[in-house]
């Protein structure tokens, strides 16, 4: 591996093909993993819009949220009188068990102060006493999808979470960040069914954003961790912190129940899901279920077999910061290259990113950094950019409006695992398969051609058969 | 300034709803008054960049933080035959820091970075809520960055919170007018010159009416905005007719252009047999009349009895596949009525509209045509239209992509008619691939296997879902 560069910004005026999406967008994700739940962004309308179009196009399911729909008068005079009608008509059209309300560019310009809006809304409001309602602090300004994402868990955590004297036995909370997908978080909870425990997830996007088919037509979220589970958290035996992002609801978590948090900075590849496994087996005091067992093993063949076509493959990856320090481990572990790990907005994790370079910038960024790579790893906006310059472009994170099944995808456990290293390798398996069009030139374009000439010698790719 | 322009947008003449409303009324606006917790769709800026964002060889360049742009960018299905600048997202994404400090500095720094980099023939600049709470003087860094750089930076005054997507269009009309039309001079012109105002070649659309219009040898001096080049804007008051797509958004621009450079226009569509025919007519005749050679009227009458009977001829096909077939449709304003004479041609039967973006004279005229029976919806709820659809009260449901799951959750087959899609419908091939769709959905095998119970549920009373 070369040496490491870090240029922790770019230094463009102009963002070109942005990578980063706003807070808000992350925090109405997480409400949308609460059963019977409605975001509210507090903002003028067309956010909402942008953001609802943007999660149709990705999980291709109808997507609840709404508006307080400020206008240039309210946004001058101050937003209250708007967030209290909104609030209002939600709670009288639809009945949400909970509303989450987001801020935007436009309440966090003005400085609306939220707790003191919250303490009115309650003091003006005493019939709703019940209602449930988490306010968020979530400029389009500063930070990104992970930031808003993590303040509306932070806020959940803070607003619905009860202590509790007594703990049951076997259950666990599993705070899964938005770097899991719907499939993951099912993944998981099979995982963590198979050893006896029963999780709770916070937020629990695989029961909402999977695909259901209702029996009615419903204006909230449908499916996912509901309200008294998430009050029941504090009877946990202990909380699993998945992903960087989730500390700070860790934190707010612990303070509140004193639960005692496990953090895992990924699950995707052999040691780390070793590592969750074994977690598991210890909280529950259960050998490893046979299912698991045969999945490892099935792991470790792939990789095996896998290896041949990621050794020294040169990867640029583009993702949210936690997906990103998964994907560029796991390409590491693999013995690939990642010459370019870029993220749309600057975290601790980026610190412990094994890449050539680390980037905080753009699609643009990524397209001028990939020129000679093997491999892209990026969302769909990554396809225009790839396609000039001719590289493959392996899709994860969101958006993903090109790809059916976006939101079913599994990365995590050694099935996830197994099923990322198959696609990937595929991509590299291809190629070389296809020995006119792009092998010969691709080796000869690194100047070293061993990479193409060793795995054809080998035999690996079945080229000498042919 | 820009309370000016947003009066003289709602005093619009051209408009006929506007003109109905007292003063008072006008004054107030046409975008209605917003409910919080009850209010869907896009805001100014979203509409500015829809109308403007199809000049494809120009830079579009978002001033404001990363939201407005950031969750937006390429997810329009307006086609280019040339650059594909248009695609590329530009923002300044705007920091904590850039609020404190005020943005303008960043702005021009991006839009020089933007210039040197690709060399547009311009840059249009859009004002977004945050910059304009804070008061960033766009104007002022456009003129400033213009002078400097030698190209024309236009200045796109419609942050979201000034009103409805609607309002962006009318803005964005009114931005060409102020700064791009009238500005080049086109080397050549002819008396047949044309300029189309509100298409925005979505899937393509426009390449679908352009081979009939070179035929009859009508010449598209420029198309505001679809496939458009910045150039052929800027040429558009050397047309001798406006064309405006009938949807009142851009009407504006049809109408100072008459007041300015004393260019007629007239308001058509390209959606349906009928409509298609009649505005093909209509341009010919008002270019003869502006000193055309008459010989374009009978190129025209030509085209037009070839293509309709060529259309349908090619419809036969469906009319005993849809006989029976209910459609329910849900679009706005004028693709409404024109939709529905084109599908009862083909032998479908519409049972219901939504009205919510229609005026007063599209539903007139609605009733009219269909009856008194027939239904209009001012404002359905998505629950009652996911139980009209699950009783079984239509066959398919067209409307925009934001309603198919209301649906696809009913498994009733669903067609996407406004931007996202991928078809084109428009002009006479555009009907016919309408109805193909519509068929091939209608048709397929799936509608009966996803109405089935799970095997756990299947009792033999229960009959399933739709069916
Ligand atoms: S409403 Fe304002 S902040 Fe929101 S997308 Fe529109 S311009 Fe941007």
């Amino acid at each position: 591996m070369g040496n490491i560069q870090r240029f922790p910004h770019s230094a463009k005026a102009a963002s070109t093909n942005p990578l980063k999406m706003s807070q808000p967008l992350g925090a109405a994700l997480a409400f949308l993993g609460v059963d019977r739940c409605m975001p509210l962004f507090h903002g003028s309308q067309g956010c909402t819009a942008f953001g609802l179009v943007l999660l149709v196009r990705h999980f291709r399911e109808a997507i609840p949220l709404q508006t307080t729909a400020m206008d240039q008068v309210s946004t001058i005079l101050g937003g209250y009188e708007n967030l209290e009608q909104a609030v209002r008509t939600i709670h009288e059209r639809n009945a949400p068990a909970l509303i989450g309300v987001a801020t935007t560019g436009v309440t966090e310009t003005k400085g609306e102060d939220m707790a003191g809006q919250y303490s009115l809304f309650r003091q003006r409001n005493p019939a709703l006493a019940g209602l449930k309602l988490v306010f968020a602090n979530t400029p389009d300004f500063s930070g990104g999808f992970e930031d808003g994402f993590s303040a509306a868990v932070t806020g959940i955590v803070e607003e619905v979470v009860q202590p509790s004297d007594k703990t049951v036995k076997g259950q666990i909370n599993v705070l899964a960040g938005c770097h899991l997908s719907p499939g993951d978080v099912e993944e998981l909870r099979d995982i963590i069914e198979s050893f006896g425990l029963s999780p709770i997830f916070l937020p629990d996007l695989s029961l909402s954003m999977s695909g259901r088919q209702p029996d009615d037509f419903t204006a909230t979220s449908l499916g996912g961790v509901t309200v008294e589970q998430i009050a029941a958290m504090g009877a946990s035996e202990a909380t699993l912190v998945i992903g960087e992002h989730m500390r700070v609801a860790a934190a707010a978590l612990e303070l509140k129940t004193d639960v005692r948090s496990l953090f895992f900075d990924r699950l995707t590849g052999l040691e780390a899901s070793d590592r969750l496994v074994r977690t598991l087996s210890e909280l529950s005091g259960r050998p490893v279920p046979a299912k698991l067992r045969r999945q490892r093993e099935t792991l470790v063949d792939g990789m095996l077999d896998g290896h041949f076509f990621y050794s020294r493959k040169r990867i640029a990856v583009a993702l949210e910061p936690d997906l990103l320090y998964a994907v560029t481990s796991f390409l590491a572990d693999m013995g690939a290259e990642v010459i370019a790990a870029v993220s749309p907005t600057q975290t601790a994790v980026l610190e412990k990113l094994k890449a050539a370079t680390v980037m905080v910038g753009d699609h643009s960024d990524v397209e001028t950094l990939a020129r000679d790579a093997d491999l892209i790893v990026s969302n769909s906006h990554g396809r225009q950019g790839a396609a000039r310059i001719g590289v493959p472009l392996h899709r994860m994170g969101l958006p993903m409006f090109d790809r059916l099944g976006a939101g079913l995808k599994v990365h995590v456990g050694y099935r996830g695992t197994r099923e990322l290293l198959f696609e990937i390798g595929n991509l590299f398996l291809s190629r070389e398969m296809d020995h006119d069009e792009h092998g010969h030139a691709h080796g000869h374009r690194h100047g070293d051609g061993h990479e193409h000439g060793q795995h054809c010698g080998s035999g690996s790719c079945g080229c000498s058969a042919g | 300034m820009l309370q000016e322009k947003l009066q003289d947008v709602f005093n619009e003449p051209g408009c006929s709803t506007n003109q109905a409303k007292s003063e008072k009324e006008r004054k107030k606006g046409c975008s209605k008054a917003l409910k919080p917790g009850a209010a869907a769709g896009g805001c100014a800026y979203d509409g500015a960049m829809i109308a403007l964002q199809p000049i494809a060889d120009a830079a579009h360049l978002v001033h404001g933080p990363i939201a407005c742009l950031g969750n937006s960018w390429d997810n329009r299905g307006t086609k280019s035959s040339g650059s594909q600048l248009y695609r590329t997202g530009f923002t300044t994404d705007m920091s904590e820091l850039d609020i404190i400090h005020g943005g303008e500095k960043k702005l021009y720094k991006a839009i020089k970075e933007i210039v040197q980099q690709y060399d547009p023939p311009a840059v249009f600049v859009y004002q977004t809520c945050v910059p304009a709470m804070i008061g960033d003087d766009i104007e002022a860094v456009c003129k400033f960055a213009a002078k400097k750089l030698g190209k024309p930076v236009i200045p796109v005054m419609a942050p979201g919170f000034v009103g409805s997507k609607n309002l962006g269009n009318k803005l964005a009309g009114e931005t060409l007018l102020d700064h791009v039309i009238g500005t080049v001079e086109p080397e050549v012109t002819t008396p047949t010159d044309i300029c189309i105002v509100g298409e925005y070649n979505l899937a393509g659309e426009l390449w679908l009416v352009k081979p009939l219009l070179d035929e009859i040898g009508i010449r598209i001096l420029s198309c505001i905005s679809g496939d458009g080049r910045y150039n052929e804007v800027a040429q558009a008051h050397r047309a001798r007719l406006t064309m405006v797509v009938c949807s009142q958004a851009l009407v504006n621009v049809g109408r100072k252009m008459q007041e300015r450079w004393g260019i007629p226009y007239f308001e058509g569509s390209f959606y349906g047999v009928s409509d298609m025919s009649d505005t093909l007519r209509t341009m010919a005749r008002m270019l003869v009349e502006r000193g055309a050679d008459k010989a374009i009227i009978d190129r025209t009458e030509g085209v037009i009895a070839r293509e309709e009977s060529r259309v349908w001829r090619r419809l036969e096909p469906y009319k005993p596949r849809f006989d029976g077939k209910r459609v329910l449709l849900f679009t706005g304003g004028v693709k409404s009525w024109s939709m529905v004479t084109a599908l009862e041609g083909a032998g479908l039967t519409i049972v219901g509209t939504s009205t919510k973006k229609s005026t007063k004279e599209d539903k007139e005229r609605i009733k009219k045509m269909k009856g008194e029976e027939f239904h209009q919806w001012d404002d359905l709820k998505p629950r009652d239209i996911y139980r009209m659809l699950r009783d079984s009260e239509a066959d398919i449901m067209m409307s925009g992509g934001r309603s198919q799951f209301i649906a696809l959750k009913a498994k009733v087959p669903w067609l996407d008619l406004n931007q996202e899609r991928h078809t084109p419908y428009a002009g006479y091939d555009g009907i016919v691939n309408l109805c193909e769709e519509i068929d091939k959905t209608l048709s397929n095998p799936i509608w009966r296997q996803v109405r089935l119970a799970a095997p756990w549920d299947a009792r033999p009373d229960a009959k399933p879902v739709g069916a």
